[in-house]
């Protein structure tokens, strides 16, 4: 997760992936972009859904719900982009549908449980509670990074 | 001096790019004198700029560059006398000293290792050219002596630490007498000139200094000088800021009236100055009437370093009057061209507006067509004569960011000889087409690949000189660096003539390394691109020199990134040669719009030779999942598009298919299959994010006219792959 400054308050984006509730540092969020047809990449891993043209940049897009290895399932209507930035790169994160934007302190944040459980591992940085539904927050390092797995 | 919030830094930014220009001169004038086709100006080119960069570097305090700079600078002056004579051996020394300038000159720029030990090693060296025993220090406290005509330069350095108020003291002022004298130079004969110079209020106000003109004059001739204190106040009502002084100088030199009044340039106008002929003795000459005539020396010109400090200005002078301002042919054109300095920053924002315009162009012409106008409307021959302007603007643009690979070979030139140097070599490098155009940012990123192609050239390519020797060869090694413009894209190929590559051993290692199977039955190309393969490394002992875990796989990564192909060809006995093949510009390219298994793709044009459509008849299978087809008696393999890119299965009906003829860079050619040729227009190059995923077979992207991206394919390695496809091994060194 891209940590910012602010000591105790952080605002999370939420969204809705097979629905489940996920949630991202709204300050790595750049922009929130309608679903557009992508170019396919040819030989490219399941989850990546191609390219689009974010305003003469190519922007790659990523199913996020792939990614995490969620089963698959129908794009609904309100599928939408989130345009993240992380390092000096951006990537599209396609997902069911945006929930929310919320503010919580650190301390509402709790570490998710140390299982081994499948594609997630690591990509889930912190649980939290919110109207007694469980949000999780991702590692966006480490989900937009492809590295394992991707050994070309 | 801190480059940061420094009111100089900019000045001294100039000082850097200049001395980048000054270090070029210099390395193309020692090559011009190592290959032995030198003239007198030569050896002044090597000189005048040794003592630009350290004239520049005085005035900025860089105290090891100055110090350096100045013994280089000295032995070069004895050799400029004929006093001392350059054979190859001091021009080794002078080699690595040029190198060991630029690496001063980066190091005073950007920080990093002091390279001190070296210099010490290499002032000990020029010592020892010199006929002077013992190390650097036991010469430096007083350079001066040995160096008379230039003294002037090195002084300066301390005039900048604001000991002006010192010199501002009558008392203080040195005897001008004691000043050196030039040698007397034999252009032509020496004149007399009176010179009478009364300094005005101004000129002290504007910080001048009436001594640094007068030893400027030193340095023209011969000079007597007589101080009028006639108009000098008791000492209680003397203002120093106001002239009491004047002077009267009686002028022996050869130096023409206009170089006289040169000296003055920066105080035209804060002085009366009256220049009169010892020989026809009325030609009072006035400053500003004389001035514009003096066009005689370009390089008595101030640099910028110099210009914003008028004491130093005289500095550059002393240089000018031995050397007539001829240059070499090359430098002499260049400077002869008016150049203005650019950001590199609004030439790039000028290419990605032009890229904008070319896409908006593009749409504009779909939207015509979609309007359904008449085919020889005002609009529609508009818009053609639109689309050549674009084109014209684009050409002109690509045409500011290209720029000749001269300085990049030069680079390559110093890592010969140190890579000679290190493996005990004797090396000598050829270059041609030096003048060939790349666009810049090719030329950076192509530096760094190059480097290791030289280096692997002359460690492992060359034999050792015994073996050379034993092989017939002359003991010295040849590694040639070529660049050339080839149909629309520029071909830079690096060869030695060396043993070639030893075939059995690099299949053998390749084996040993589990890089392929033990079994394999490869041709000899296929052993030479073993060579590419991630984790390959010959070198049976790790040298200093390549073995730096930087194998040719990096070499070709780095090539591609760049859009480019890497390609091997080796004689046994007779060399190994690498040919790289670099698009032009990395913004646009001319490509063919096409459609497969329902995406639209571009296959850049110069790579296809014609389109065909098959009919069955002509379609023959090899072996399953691979076909031939008959092309005017020729059997070319084809590659089917939408299979290979994964979007369908393989075909199994050939009647009707389309196909692009595409030829290889090694002259090999392929019938790449697709379902449809849409159009042919210029594309604008869009680069992939290469951190997040790089496809095998696409070389970049671009936008459509209606506004979707498009893959521009690379139909090389796509057919590459393809080919490759039966020998699974190799399949991931080519896909990586």
């Amino acid at each position: 997760m891209t940590e910012h400054d602010s000591p105790t308050t952080i605002e999370l984006l939420t969204f809705q992936l097979a629905g489940q509730e996920y949630s991202l540092d709204i300050m790595s969020v750049r922009e929130i972009r309608s679903w557009t047809r992508a170019t396919p990449l040819p030989h490219a891993p399941a989850c990546m859904r191609g390219v689009i043209n974010l305003r003469g940049t190519v922007l790659p897009v990523m199913d996020l719900g792939e990614r995490l290895g969620l089963p698959p399932r129908e794009q609904s209507d309100r599928a939408v982009i989130i345009v993240v930035t992380h390092g000096d790169s951006m990537t599209g994160l396609l997902v069911d549908a945006v929930s929310d934007i919320i503010a919580l302190t650190r301390d509402d944040l709790q570490p998710p449980p140390d299982m081994a459980n499948g594609a997630a591992t690591g990509m889930v940085s912190a649980l939290t509670l919110i109207d007694e539904r469980m949000v999780r927050v991702l590692d966006l390092a480490a989900t937009v990074s492809l590295q394992e797995g991707l050994a070309a | 001096m801190s480059t940061e919030n420094d009111p100089m830094a900019e000045i001294r930014a100039s000082f850097f790019v200049e001395c980048e220009e000054l270090l070029e001169a210099l390395q193309d004038s020692l090559q011009i004198m190592d290959d032995g086709a030198e003239d007198s100006e030569t050896i002044n080119v090597v000189f005048r700029a040794v003592h630009s960069i350290k004239g520049g570097a005085g005035a900025f305090g860089l105290d090891a560059l100055v110090r350096f700079a100045h013994r280089y600078e000295t032995v070069m002056d004895e050799v400029r006398t004929g006093r001392m004579e350059a054979d190859a051996d001091a021009l080794k020394v002078f080699f690595q000293c040029a190198d060991h300038l630029s690496d001063l000159v980066r190091h005073s720029r950007d920080g990093g290792a002091d390279p001190a030990e070296q210099s010490n090693t290499l002032l000990t060296r020029l010592n020892a050219l010199m006929g002077e025993e013992g190390g650097p220090t036991e010469s430096e406290p007083e350079p001066e002596i040995e160096f008379q005509p230039m003294g002037l330069a090195l002084d300066l350095a301390p005039l900048n630490d604001g000991s002006l108020d010192d010199l501002l003291d009558l008392d203080a002022l040195p005897p001008l007498g004691d000043l050196p004298d030039l040698p007397p130079l034999a252009l032509n004969a020496p004149k007399t000139y009176t010179l009478h110079f009364a300094p005005e209020q101004e000129l002290f106000e504007t910080g001048n200094e009436p001594y640094l003109l007068l030893r400027a004059l030193h340095e023209l001739g011969t000079a007597q000088v007589t101080c009028d204190t006639s108009r000098l106040p008791p000492q209680q009502s003397l203002t120093p800021e106001q002239p009491y002084l004047s002077w009267t100088i009686e002028l022996e030199t050869e130096a023409e009236e206009a170089e006289i009044l040169s000296v003055f340039e920066f105080v035209d106008g804060l002085c009366t100055l009256k220049l009169t002929s010892g020989d026809s003795d009325d030609m009072p000459s006035d400053l500003p009437q004389m001035l514009p005539a003096d066009q005689t020396t370009p390089t008595s010109t101030p640099e910028p370093p110099t210009a914003i400090e008028p004491a130093p200005s005289p500095a550059p002078q002393p240089a000018a009057p031995a050397a007539p301002p001829k240059t070499q042919p090359p430098s002499a054109a260049a400077a002869v061209k008016s150049v203005v300095r650019v950001d590199l920053d609004r030439i790039e924002r000028l290419v990605n507006l032009v890229g904008e315009l070319v896409i908006n162009q593009a749409m504009l012409s779909q939207s015509l067509e979609d309007a359904n106008l008449p085919p020889h409307g005002d609009a529609i021959s508009g818009l053609e004569e639109f689309q050549r302007l674009t084109r014209d603007i684009q050409d002109s643009v690509m045409m500011i960011r290209a720029q000749p690979v001269k300085s990049l070979f030069q680079r390559m030139s110093r890592i010969i000889r140190e890579a000679s140097a290190a493996v005990d070599k004797d090396v000598r490098l050829h270059t041609e087409g030096e003048a060939t155009e790349v666009d810049k940012t090719v030329i950076e990123r192509l530096a760094d690949p190059l480097t290791h192609m030289i280096r692997n050239a002359v460690d492992h390519g060359l034999e050792k000189p015994a073996d050379r020797i034993a092989a017939g060869k002359p003991p010295e090694g040849q590694v040639k660096l070529t660049a050339a413009h080839r149909s629309g894209r520029v071909i830079i190929e690096v060869s030695d003539d060396g043993a070639g590559i030893n075939r059995p051993r690099v299949l053998q290692i390749a084996i040993d390394k589990g890089l392929i199977p033990a079994d394999s039955q490869l041709s000899d190309s296929e052993i030479d691109n073993l060579l590419f393969l991630p984790g390959f490394s010959t070198a049976s002992t790790v040298s200093d020199l390549s073995g730096r875990g930087v194998g040719m796989d990096v070499v070709r990564t780095a090539i591609q990134a760049l859009g480019g192909r890497i390609a091997i060809t080796s004689i046994p006995g007779e060399g190994t040669s690498f040919s790289i093949s670099l698009p032009l510009t990395l913004a646009v390219l001319d490509g063919m719009v096409i459609d497969t298994a329902g995406e639209t793709l571009v296959v850049p044009l110069n790579l296809v030779v014609e389109t065909l459509t098959f009919a069955a008849s002509e379609v023959s299978m090899i072996r399953p999942g691979q076909h031939v087809v008959r092309v005017r008696g020729a059997f070319v393999p084809v590659v089917d598009l939408g299979a290979e890119l994964g979007y369908r299965a393989p075909l199994t009906d050939f009647e009707g298919a389309v196909a692009l003829l595409i030829v290889h860079e090694n002259g090999s050619r392929a019938a790449l299959m697709i379902d449809n040729i849409l159009d042919q227009r210029q594309v604008v190059i869009k680069g992939l994010d290469d951190g997040f995923f790089r496809a095998a077979g696409i070389a970049a992207a671009t936008i459509l006219g209606d506004g979707q991206i498009a893959l521009i394919l690379d139909p090389s390695d796509i057919i590459t792959n393809a080919a490759q496809h039966p020998q699974e091994p190799l399949q991931a060194g080519v896909s990586a």
